[in-house]
């Protein structure tokens, strides 16, 4: 039986970005805001400090600041005929753990969606004909514009403090920066990051072919910052140890370095940690939400009643409260009615190494957002129909670490042990690169999230169960970007090369990382038959329920999600201040 | 040590002497400092402000503790002493105090029951403050406060310094006569002097101290006053000189490091981090103004000047900076050291990061006399308070447990050597001494 808690006017669920960006914005207009999370609490010092902190093994290998799969997973299948099973070790993605979320422990690529990615369904039914749409894809358009959204990519860039150069300034397009990125309103906050020899290399290769090579917008800070909160960062000192790794440095944006101190002095605001909601507790109507149900440490239940809910959860879990709260009708792949849980979609990435004998690319000094990037094989710059598939790539190069275990890249053909692995590894350590293609994934009638009828979890609850699997037109979209890749590796003469992208009958596959950029699920959109949340992530039945995350993305864009996650965070929070507060209700 | 023999030397003769005119001169309160209407009521937030200025907390608030419930330990040359409950609760705090006794606790350091407060209460600076501040003090305290019930440790110095009616005769001797007198034809500076020399007390760590142990000046009159003092060990930094860093800096950078504990040079360590936490982070723009003013006005040199942006062109590297740049492995230890160890955030040119990193090179706390500072600093780390313009408590981690005594010792000696600084080696013993006692 569970205990009841005083009542707030705010329960946040997790407090990563988007939780401690709610939260600061929520306890501006005076609400009493409570965030629960479910892992430990984390600050700079002592727990990412120096030199403790860079221990790949620990980190890096061992997932010292990721979920345990113990406490939480889900299951995995690839089609709807397979069963799902558990998915027990870590591999395909990482889910952060603890105060600060995925933030802590991200390489810090910071993008904005392409104006036609947000309209991306009428985007290609008006340039190609909707009859190139295969007819399981199942992609939309996101019910927000680039244009509507762009002062709130603004706002998430100045307070994560990003270092980067400018392409596109109110239309005017700016030498050195991306030319086909969406118009921004201004500059980067900070000066693009120093490049290493790697990055520069292929940017000279880039730039002799004829594309347009620019600095990875970066939110590992490039000079001293203090951002909007007053919260600071410092130079980044390229240590190497980012992707995994709490920031050693407070170079690295994340909410520790960008939010959490100053949420933290605000009287109104709260946190609780060691707490995991079970259930967001619904109305008898079930028009509302009443609170959330979480469990402590201790394994007490509790009751928190609040007046409105925000989820700001990973992706994943946003979802699965969704499905184990009632929240919205669970998707049905077999009709293709529901919404909960529908249009999972994930990254279809793929690369090429380059070693060079001659070349000492001193891979240890590294940083998690360094690099050169090209988008001349972007989305809007692809004519689907010629090249028969919808999606796009930005392709780059850049060190981001030179770690021992997990960084000694070997060429083809190399034993992965005994005489003659330590003889490439002596030979070849430092003296390779990689050019990396970072592509869309579309969403399908058949990727999607449901309850697994099996699995539990610890606490009784289904786990969340994922099918997914990559489809023939990811797999062309990045057999494409391997044709335009390798001309390029080859005009830089290495002496070794060796390609990796997905081909044809390529079945998805947990073990290996790839990427932790898991979307949709509970996508937003114009439509209540077709999405579970509208153009301000509030879910359509329970209005005082708002999503967060990139839980809202009706399909995977090309780039990195955490610039849309946060300049949805920003759209959402405006929308709740200005519209909803004064009159709670569904706001469309 | 000698020092200490000395002041008890003679602290013992004149209490000889003055044992007759102790026990027969009676203990006198000095009087209000200026007219004050007797139905005065202090404007909302003149008391918790006066309180603020005249930073309460930071002694009287234990760590983690309630507010002002005392408890906390300040360490002085004769002992530890424990600070007292001051909340209005009647029987543990001092609820029962009058108006009269409030002051003359605030003007004389003479509690109700006549005992005489150590001086580690700055009665010598409080003695300064206003009518009008002492009666806003009383009324927060009275009205504004919790109170709570608790009993705090007693203080128990040794034999001589827990006689305290030998205070009464310090006090004949060390103390200055009350009340503050404006000084200047300039509104601006007569504030900052006010608020530096009577609530803000200052001097109580940065002048240095006479034979006796008294504030070697309580005003800007005085050539001694916030000449550098020292703290628990720690140096408090003269605030004077032409190389000081209040003179030094710019305007705006003094502000910043008062208001916010951190500036493009320096950060905040050791006792300073409560006056910023407590105190100087609440202050108004306009008193901020003030007491940067002042102190600039009483310095010896010109104050510092606005830096201009940095040209595009890099100075030429100085010997440290090149050494450092050569990542020579054979480099000597300390040097070596600083690369593996801080030199990621401070730079081989010692310059940090503006606001996020300190500078070493030009550091007081690196080229202090007293090196306990920059060994506790090295050891234990250091972390910023979280201040209302700058929110973030950055922290500096401890290397106490990667770097050895020898170690340290080298690191120490090194950056005090280093760039421009020019201060003397920390021996193996020192660091030893500082790591156990930290």
């Amino acid at each position: 039986m569970a205990t009841n808690a005083p009542k707030k006017d705010v329960v946040i669920v997790g407090l990563g970005w988007t939780g401690s960006i709610l939260a600061m914005e929520l306890c501006e207009e005076g609400l009493e805001v409570l965030a629960l999370e479910r892992g430990d609490d984390r600050d700079t010092v002592p727990d990412f400090k120096y030199p403790e902190v860079a221990d790949e093994l620990k980190y890096g290998v061992r997932y010292g600041f990721m979920q345990k799969p113990r406490n939480s997973t889900l299951t995995v299948r690839r089609t709807l005929e397979e069963t799902a099973l558990p998915y027990r070790m870590l591999g395909s993605f990482l889910p952060g753990d603890g105060v600060g979320g995925a933030g802590i422990h991200w390489n810090g690529h910071n993008w904005r969606p392409m104006v036609e990615e947000l309209r991306l369904r009428s985007y290609v039914e008006e340039s190609f004909g909707a009859d190139i749409i295969p007819e399981d894809m199942t992609i939309q358009d996101w019910g927000v514009d680039y244009d509507e959204l762009e002062p709130y990519f603004d706002r998430f860039e100045k307070v994560a403090g990003i270092a980067g150069q400018a392409g596109n300034i109110n239309g005017k397009i700016v030498e050195g920066g991306n030319p086909f990125e969406a118009p921004r309103s201004g500059d980067f906050p900070m000066p693009p990051l120093p490049q290493t020899v790697d990055a520069m290399m292929f940017a000279d290769a880039a730039r002799k072919m004829g594309y347009h090579p620019f600095p990875r917008p970066a939110a590992n800070a490039s000079q001293a910052y203090t951002n909007p909160y007053g919260m600071q960062l410092g130079p980044c000192n390229f240590c190497g140890f980012c992707e995994r790794f709490g920031c050693l440095n407070y170079s690295k944006s994340s909410p520790q370095t960008c939010v959490l101190a100053a949420l933290k002095r605000k009287s109104n605001f709260s946190y609780k940690v060691n707490s995991e909601v079970l259930k967001v507790e619904l109305a008898p109507d079930g028009k509302t939400a009443t609170g959330v149900t979480y469990v402590t440490a201790e394994g007490e239940e509790v009751f928190q009643p609040a007046d409105l809910v925000i989820l700001a959860a990973y992706q994943l879990h946003n979802v699965h409260l969704m499905l184990l709260s009632g929240i919205g009708q669970p998707y049905d792949p077999a009709t293709g009615e529901g919404v909960t849980g529908k249009n999972y979609a994930y990254q279809m990435n793929g690369g090429t190494s380059l070693f060079f004998k001659d070349i000492e690319f001193n891979p240890f000094v590294g940083a998690g957002s360094n690099g050169m990037v090209i988008d001349d094989f972007a989305i809007n710059q692809i004519d689907f129909g010629k090249e028969g598939f919808i999606g796009g790539s930005y392709i780059s190069s850049g060190t981001t670490n030179g770690q021992p275990i997990r960084s000694m890249r070997l060429p083809p053909g190399t034993p992965s042990w005994g005489t003659a692995w330590k003889q490439a590894t002596k030979e070849w350590y430092g003296h390779s690169m990689s050019i990396g293609s970072h592509g869309s994934n579309m969403a399908y009638r058949d990727t999607y999230l449901d309850l697994d009828p099996t699995y539990k979890d610890r606490h009784g609850r289904p786990l969340m169960r994922m099918t997914f699997n990559w489809k023939p037109n990811d797999i062309r979209m990045t057999q494409f970007m391997k044709t335009k890749i390798e001309p390029i590796a080859e005009s830089m003469s290495p002496d070794i090369m060796q390609s990796s992208y997905k081909s044809e009958g390529a079945m998805y596959d947990v073990r290996p990382y790839q990427t932790t950029h898991n979307v949709g699920g509970a996508i937003m959109g114009t439509d209540p038959k077709t999405s579970a949340l509208n153009r301000y992530l509030q879910s359509w039945d329970v209005h005082n329920v708002f999503v967060m995350g990139a839980t809202a993305f009706p399909q995977n864009l090309q780039y990195n999600p955490t610039g849309m996650v946060g300049g949805l965070a920003y759209w959402s929070a405006n929308a709740i201040r200005k519209d909803y507060l004064p009159n709670p209700r569904p706001l469309v | 040590m000698k020092t200490l023999l000395k002041i008890i030397g003679l602290l013992v003769l004149l209490g000889l002497v003055a044992v007759a005119a102790i026990a027969f001169v009676p203990i006198r309160a000095t009087p209000p400092q200026g007219q004050v209407a007797a139905d005065f009521k202090p404007a909302e937030g003149q008391g918790e402000y006066a309180m603020r200025l005249a930073d309460c907390a930071a002694c009287h608030t234990a760590e983690g503790g309630k507010p002002f419930a005392g408890g906390r330990p300040i360490e002085s040359p004769f002992g530890t002493i424990w600070s007292t409950n001051i909340t209005p609760d009647p029987e543990t705090g001092i609820g029962g105090y009058t108006l009269d006794e409030f002051r003359h606790v605030l003007y004389d350091g003479v509690r109700r029951d006549g005992a005489h407060l150590y001086p580690a209460m700055p009665y010598e600076n409080y003695r300064m403050a206003s009518e009008e501040d002492v009666r806003a003090l009383y009324d927060y305290f009275m009205n504004g406060v919790e109170p709570v019930k608790s009993e705090v440790k007693k203080t128990a110095l040794d034999f001589p310094f827990n006689q305290r009616w030998g205070i009464r005769v310090w006090d004949w001797v060390g103390l200055a006569s009350p009340g503050f007198k404006p000084r200047y034809n300039n509104p601006v500076l007569n504030r900052g002097a006010y608020i530096v020399e009577t609530l803000g007390h200052c001097g109580a760590c940065h002048s240095p101290r006479t034979p006796i142990f008294a504030q070697d000046g309580t005003d800007g009159t005085s050539d001694g006053f916030l000449r550098g003092g020292e703290i628990a060990g720690w140096s408090a930094p003269d605030l004077r000189g032409a190389k000081s860093a209040p003179q030094l800096w710019s305007a705006s950078q003094l502000k910043a490091y008062l208001a916010s504990g951190r500036n493009n040079h320096s950060a905040v360590t050791g006792e300073m981090s409560l006056v910023v936490q407590d105190s100087l982070q609440y202050l108004t723009n306009e008193d901020l103004d003030a007491v940067v003013a002042y102190l600039r006005h009483i310095g010896d040199g010109d104050g510092g000047k606005e830096e201009l942006p940095a040209s595009g062109e890099k100075p030429a590297p100085d010997a440290t900076t090149a050494l450092l740049n050569s990542a020579d492995p054979s480099m000597d230890l300390g040097p070596r050291l600083y690369l593996d160890n801080c030199g990621a955030c401070h730079f081989t040119n010692g310059k940090g990061a503006d606001g996020v990193f300190p500078e070493l090179d030009g550091n007081s706390l690196v080229t202090a006399d007293q090196v306990t500072g920059l060994l506790h600093v090295i050891l234990n780390g250091s972390r910023l308070p979280s201040t209302r313009e700058r929110p973030a408590d950055l922290a500096m981690p401890g290397f106490g447990k990667r770097l050895s005594d020898e170690e340290v010792a080298a690191l120490a000696t090194f950056l005090r050597g280093a760039w421009s600084n020019k201060a003397g080696p920390v021996d193996t013993a020192t660091v030893a001494a500082n790591r156990s006692g930290s």
